[in-house]
């Protein structure tokens, strides 16, 4: 079952509509295309468009990272454009020098000058060192500012306050906890397409790395250690989330359904969710913590309180004796 | 008795692992049957085996890189076909199997062709760039080599008894630890690491005193060839960095033979810290990999433009600096962990900053190009394929630096294509060029031309058709790795890709029809001046293949380009007064050879195995056979015997009234 729902959701082309269990999303395009934006926004747009039909031919669906479906990753994508474009300063001056040099000073050239002596001149030496220097200087300026703002550690700012989801990642599939709505999910994460995400992520096996292309960056889930990261999809739709760290033999599989969906649909996914027959207790966490390949989509309508905090701290518990209370998540409910 | 090792180690599970352990196998029996053939047991053990002569340890080492390259092409070739297939399949390898053939490649590729190759570069043509007659310690030469080969003998017989690690050629902890990897496949990863290791550091001390303290006289540091000064940084790199490589594999061994808790889950553990030092190696490592290539582009452009480096002390700048940075950028390669963003914009900006020098460099040797008069021969080729190449490489390298970016793009197929197009045009193109350029010195013959150049366009036609489409795959989210995908839209780039690897097969045959052809041929090809290029720096005063002791008089140093210079001041007409000091020969002291460097590679590849199948008794036996080895051999008074003056006078004579002719 979950298999053809990624599969649906990796595939989905240009104004497909992609019904899902009773949450409605929409396909890409139209989305895209259809919202209101500034023009040089739209402008990137497009660029990324063009760039995403010129390299593959194929719709942008298929190119998640190009055409990005969040701020989050739009604005890392947005940087990437830029620093290319800056980067050309230098590497087209090298690819035209590379080919006219070899051309025109090759020895069977009757007429090219030969100076077998010229080796040096400060003027081309002080060019050579301060143009990739300025270029440099002007990339690091870059990297040190969006590098803060897009920490993935840093709360996203929004008029709704943002969905709180802790991660567990697990061989080879993903735990979902919704604290605020005392839900649990395996395998398939859904949120509310106007408000951001908010999510705290661990490990119970080895580290994995999460990450949903065209939503935003990655993140590694470690053992003993908490990470977090911070998402917002542009409006509602379907991705197709995954571990990139290699994990052994399930690796290929540990792949996830990501749906934005609207107010309405996530408060009606969240009512058939606490009405699930299973409940995440310890042994149905036993049976998940599993090492298992193909783990369906399941839906727990409860989940013994302090999960989370507890497979964190089954790694840390020699190292401090009395286990902490978990700490108020500053992101939200 | 046997510890671990039972007849389940043979790979009876699957037939793939056991066609690739009998063509191990043949092809090990191959060799010792042409060795019985020839009746060539004694030569070889005498004349090559045993030697210490830096020129016979260089070419050792390079023909172990080329068989190694070989076995890390087939497990390139069956990743691509692999992933060319299996779309919606298991495709043709059984399952975990593609897990053994990435780790294996990355594991191969790196340690025992990149650092071999350039290793056995370093070997045959420093001491004769800088007019020495051998390196500061010949045994210990001798010594490194055995190691490393005892290394690549682990990961070869990995294919026969049991497997080999599914970790990965980084073997990231808790993955690697003994409760996700329980079979001997991270100990022979561990192993093979951890000696050759050794014997690269044990290179790295012996060319850094080789080259403070045996340049001819008036070879002042700003007078040394720049493929020196590249070997010198890279073996002041291979010195402080491959100790740490040392520690992180030895304390995964420690965690996984004794039990002990470094880097596993809980108890303490802390897996951040391997991948911390693995990469305070492995950045550095990155730049030993390339620096010795840049040298050889900096001689070979130089050589073929008929000018001297533009900007010899920029450049030189330049590769210092390479070299000091390239400490300060390890976290670049998991700007993902959850670092704070200071810490990921500092390591970011650090890892831009090296993009200056690196091109300042580029800029340099085109502008060596610039009203030069470029002879466009196969080493030439490597050389104009790499700029271009290594500057796309460049580029995606400062992109991958801006941690934002890397965010998105970690761990995708951006990123492997990426170190691919840094290695293969960044330092593969450079040591081709190099085995071009040096072969007739090491081997008295030049390299076929014509199909030196067919090499080429196969090998860059191909490269580009196999690492293009892992850039747009990464932009298409998929990750590093992935033994079978679901994603329809994947395949026609990956088939792309597979058509590259079988393009980049072709360069390999051209190169292997190359090696025939030329040696069928090398009476023609013959280099009988020492100095068949006009070549401009000391290597090409020696004789080809130059005499045991390089130079029968050590040359006095009057510049850079020294070469160059005595042939612009007018003794052209006079071969002995360029290539050779007019001073009397006298008798020369050489050090003996000495079995004792392989022996003591055999017994490390003993102890290793030993490790590998917990055979205690066999790993203290040679453990103890090590040491005494080690103490016989310092005991040994008998290590030098000495060339009388009256035979280098006849040699030389001989040599060069050949070169007059």
């Amino acid at each position: 079952m979950a298999d053809t729902i990624v599969l649906k959701a990796a595939c989905a082309s240009d104004g497909e509509s992609l019904h899902l269990q009773g949450v409605a999303g929409r396909g890409g395009a139209t989305r895209i295309l259809g919202r209101r934006r500034g023009g040089r926004r739209r402008l990137a747009d497009a660029l990324g468009l063009c760039a995403a039909l010129a390299l593959s031919g194929c719709g942008r669906d298929q190119l998640p990272v190009i055409a990005a479906r969040g701020p989050i990753a739009l604005a890392e994508r947005n940087l990437l454009f830029t620093a290319a474009a800056v980067m050309l300063i230098v590497v087209i001056p090298v690819f035209v020098m590379a080919f006219w040099f070899t051309w025109r000073y090759r020895a069977s050239h009757p007429k090219a000058p030969y100076k077998p002596h010229w080796s040096y001149d400060w003027r081309i030496d002080m060019i050579v060192w301060l143009v990739p220097a300025a270029i440099v200087i002007a990339l690091g300026y870059l990297v040190w500012t969006k590098t803060h703002r897009l920490d993935p550690y840093r709360p996203l700012v929004a008029s709704r306050l943002p969905l709180r989801v802790d991660v567990v990642a697990e061989d080879w599939k993903w735990l979902f906890i919704y604290p605020g709505q005392k839900i649990a999910v395996a395998n398939e994460l859904v949120f509310p397409a106007d408000r951001p995400l908010s999510l705290r992520l661990t490990s119970d096996t080895v580290m994995n790395s999460f990450y949903i292309p065209g939503l935003g960056g990655q993140i590694y889930a470690m053992a003993g250690m908490q990470t977090r990261l911070h998402l917002r999809a542009d409006g509602p739709g379907s991705f197709v989330g995954r571990n990139t760290q290699y994990s052994g033999i399930g690796f290929p599989d540990q792949y996830f359904a990501v749906h934005a969906v609207s107010a309405a649909s996530f408060r009606a996914w969240v009512a058939r969710v606490k009405h699930a027959p299973k409940t995440l207790d310890a042994a149905a966490y036993a049976a998940l913590a599993k090492p298992s390949t193909r783990f369906p989509v399941t839906y727990y309508s409860a989940y013994e309180p302090g999960l989370f905090d507890r497979i964190l701290h089954k790694y840390t518990a020699r190292m401090r004796a009395p286990v902490p209370p978990p700490a108020p998540h500053p992101g939200g409910n | 008795m046997l510890g671990r090792l039972t007849l389940h180690a043979l790979p009876f599970y699957s037939l793939i692992a056991l066609g690739g352990a009998l063509v191990t196998v043949l092809a090990g029996l191959a060799v010792l049957g042409v060795v019985a053939w020839f009746g060539a047991w004694r030569y070889l053990w005498q004349e090559w085996l045993t030697s210490v002569d830096h020129k016979r340890i260089g070419m050792m080492y390079i023909i172990m890189a080329l068989v190694m390259l070989l076995r890390g092409f087939v497990d390139a070739i069956m990743m691509r076909t692999q992933q060319a297939v299996a779309l919606n399949s298991q495709g043709y390898l059984p399952p975990g199997h593609f897990d053994q053939v990435f780790s294996s490649h990355g594991t191969i590729m790196i340690f025992f062709v990149a650092m071999p190759f350039l290793t056995g570069l370093i070997n045959i043509v420093v001491p004769q760039q800088i007019g020495a007659r051998d390196v500061a310690f010949p045994f210990m030469n001798s010594l490194s080599l055995g190691l490393t080969a005892a290394g690549a003998g682990l990961v070869l017989i990995s294919l026969v008894l049991g497997k080999f690690s599914a970790a990965g050629w980084t073997a990231y902890p808790p993955y690697s630890e003994l409760k996700f990897s329980p079979g001997v496949g991270v100990d022979y990863w561990i192993w093979a690491v951890l000696i050759s290791g050794v014997g690269s550091t044990l290179t790295g001390i012996n060319f850094v005193v080789t080259i403070v303290a045996r340049r001819a006289p008036g070879m002042h540091l700003m007078r040394m060839p720049l493929f020196t000064w590249t070997a010198f940084c890279t073996v002041i790199l291979m010195v402080f960095a491959f100790p740490a490589l040392t520690v992180a594999s030895a304390l995964l061994g420690l965690d996984r033979t004794l039990g002990m808790h470094f880097f596993t889950n809980g108890h303490g553990g802390d897996m951040m810290n391997y991948i911390n030092m693995f990469w305070m190696w492995g950045h550095p490592e990155v730049y030993i990999v390339v620096l010795p290539s840049f040298g050889v582009y900096s001689e070979v452009v130089a050589t073929f433009s008929g000018k001297p480096l533009f900007g010899y002390k920029s450049v030189v700048f330049a590769t210092m600096a390479i070299a000091l940075l390239s400490f300060m950028v390890w976290l670049h390669h998991f700007f993902t962990m959850g670092a704070s963003a200071n810490v990921n914009a500092f390591f970011g900006i650090t890892t831009m900053i090296i993009a200056v020098p690196t091109g300042v460099k580029i800029f340099n040797w085109l502008l060596t190009m610039y009203r030069g008069r470029i002879r466009m021969v196969a080493a030439m080729y490597w050389t104009v394929g790499f700029i271009v190449t290594f500057t796309i490489g460049g580029m995606t390298g400062v992109l991958l630096a801006i941690a934002p970016v890397d965010y998105l793009m970690h761990n995708t197929t951006f990123l492997v294509a990426h170190f691919h197009n840094m290695l293969i045009g960044g330092a593969l193109f450079g040591y081709f060029a190099g085995y071009q350029y040096w072969f007739p010195k090491a081997t008295g013959f030049r390299l076929d031309e014509t199909w030196g150049k067919r090499a080429f366009w196969a090998w860059f036609v191909g490269f580009y058709l196999a690492f293009m489409p892992l850039y747009v795959l990464g932009f298409m989210g998929m990750p590093r790795r992935l033994e079978r995908y679901y994603v329809p839209s994947w395949q026609p780039l990956l088939l792309v890709a597979e058509l590259g690897a079988l393009t980049i097969l072709t360069g390999i045959i051209c190169q292997i029809i190359q090696l025939v052809v030329s040696v069928r041929n090398r009476a023609a090809l013959r280099d009988t001046t020492g100095d068949p290029w006009d070549g401009r720096t000391l290597e090409w005063m020696t004789a080809s293949p130059p005499a045991a002791y390089n130079f029968a008089v050590l040359p006095h140093v009057h510049g850079v380009d020294e070469l160059a210079l005595r042939k612009e001041s007018g003794s052209h007409m006079n071969p002995p007064g360029i290539y050779h000091d007019l001073e009397p020969c006298r008798d020369i002291v050489v050090p003996n050879n000495t079995g004792a460097g392989p022996l003591i590679g055999a017994l490390a590849f003993g102890l290793g195995f030993a490790m590998v199948w917990y055979i205690w008794w066999l790993a203290i036996l040679a453990g103890l056979g090590i040491w005494g080895l080690l103490v016989m051999r310092s005991f040994d008074d008998n290590d030098l015997h000495v060339i009388p003056a009256a035979e280098v006078e006849r040699t030389e004579t001989g040599r060069l009234s050949a070169a007059a002719r």
